[in-house]
């Protein structure tokens, strides 16, 4: 019988299936692409442009999902991000956030 | 001279990101919390999911009796990016043995992805002793953050006057700057950018996430073959030299 599983709440399958099918995802692609002998150039290009692509979708909604507030943060950040380290520039734009907030934008 | 491969160095260089991820650790249990869930289960999702984005999407749709199998088809679907990470990281870790390769996929978040590669990048070996040590301390951190914010979350009244809500996107624009000598990153950073802007004001989040990546990878491929030796080689040509 099932009865040890069925006094398993639902949440904990569910987070469970959501764990797997996470773990799927970050040893599936390299399952499908170390399964080619050698990596066809073009595959390459792909892959090399794999973190600007998906990291620009991380950060790009912030212009259309925000205020006023969060674009000028966003449009100083990358100015400043070419000048500065990370580190620097990733404090100076938290500070900008909290400061036009507070001013209202 | 300190050395840049060892455990320490891997924690050394997930301070950023650990400060970074801190808040939405804390966010989360608060945000787990609010929608009724138990302590047990907030940890649970923050210990084997170990994913922000997608963990907030699950919560969100744990509480509106939606399909199970459609938040896990969503938590799928946030974290769908991981295959790219996967198959472009995994072409470093042909040192590793199994059992290094099954724990290193499972902390590939998106924090250690982007350092990983900038190693590559600047030409620094990627060790499993740096890997893992960056990859666990981020961990540790992220579902203590669990559960000090399920427990204490609610005290913090007003998040958004103190900016946590929008630290991710300065960190991961930060991050972005770091790969701008990479080939193509221009024409990729742009249309990825159209891309999921586009995505996310018809077809909406997560989508916009693949849909954009798509976008940038695409104009990346049909842009013309450089000539020159490639800025990041296939496997048989790299790897880690030094495990220490």
């Amino acid at each position: 019988m099932t009865d040890g599983l069925m006094t398993i709440p639902a949440n904990v399958w569910i987070i469970l299936a959501g764990a797997l099918v996470t773990y799927a995802t970050r040893f599936g692609g390299h399952l499908v692409i170390s399964r080619m002998k050698r990596i066809p150039p073009k595959v390459n290009v792909a892959l090399n442009a794999v973190p600007a692509a998906v990291i620009t979708t991380l950060v790009a909604p912030g212009f259309v999902q925000n205020g006023l507030a969060e674009i000028l943060t966003l449009l100083a950040a990358i100015v400043l991000g070419f000048r500065l380290p990370m580190m620097v520039m990733f404090l100076i734009g938290w500070g900008l956030v909290v400061a036009l907030r507070a001013a209202g934008l | 001279m300190p050395s840049t491969t060892s455990p320490i160095a891997g924690v050394r260089d997930a301070l950023v990101p650990v400060l970074s991820a801190t808040p939405f650790g804390l966010l989360f249990g608060t945000l787990a919390y609010d929608k009724g869930m138990t302590l047990f289960e907030a940890v649970l999702m923050s210990a084997t999911i170990f994913g922000g984005a997608s963990q907030m999407v699950g919560i969100e749709l744990f509480k509106g009796g939606v399909a199970a199998w459609l938040i896990v088809f969503s938590i799928f679907a946030v974290n769908f990016r991981h295959i790219l990470y996967s198959a472009s990281v995994g072409r470093h870790f042909s040192e590793f043995s199994f059992l290094q390769k099954a724990l290193s996929f499972f902390l590939l978040v998106d924090p250690l992805y982007a350092a990983s590669e900038l190693r590559v990048e600047r030409k620094m070996p990627l060790t499993f002793a740096w890997y893992a040590a960056y990859g666990l301390f981020m961990y540790v951190v992220w579902v203590a953050g669990t559960v000090v914010g399920y427990e204490f979350g609610r005290l913090i009244s007003n998040p958004e006057a103190l900016g946590i809500d929008f630290l991710l996107p300065i960190y991961f624009l930060g991050l972005l700057l770091g790969f701008r000598k990479r080939q193509n990153w221009l024409p990729v950073v742009l249309a990825s950018g159209v891309g999921s802007i586009i995505a996310y004001l018809t077809v909406g989040s997560p989508w916009h996430v693949g849909l954009g990546s798509m976008a940038g990878i695409l104009v990346a491929v049909l842009m013309p073959l450089d000539h020159e030796v490639p800025m990041d080689p296939v496997p048989q040509s790299d790897g880690p030299e030094d495990m220490g």
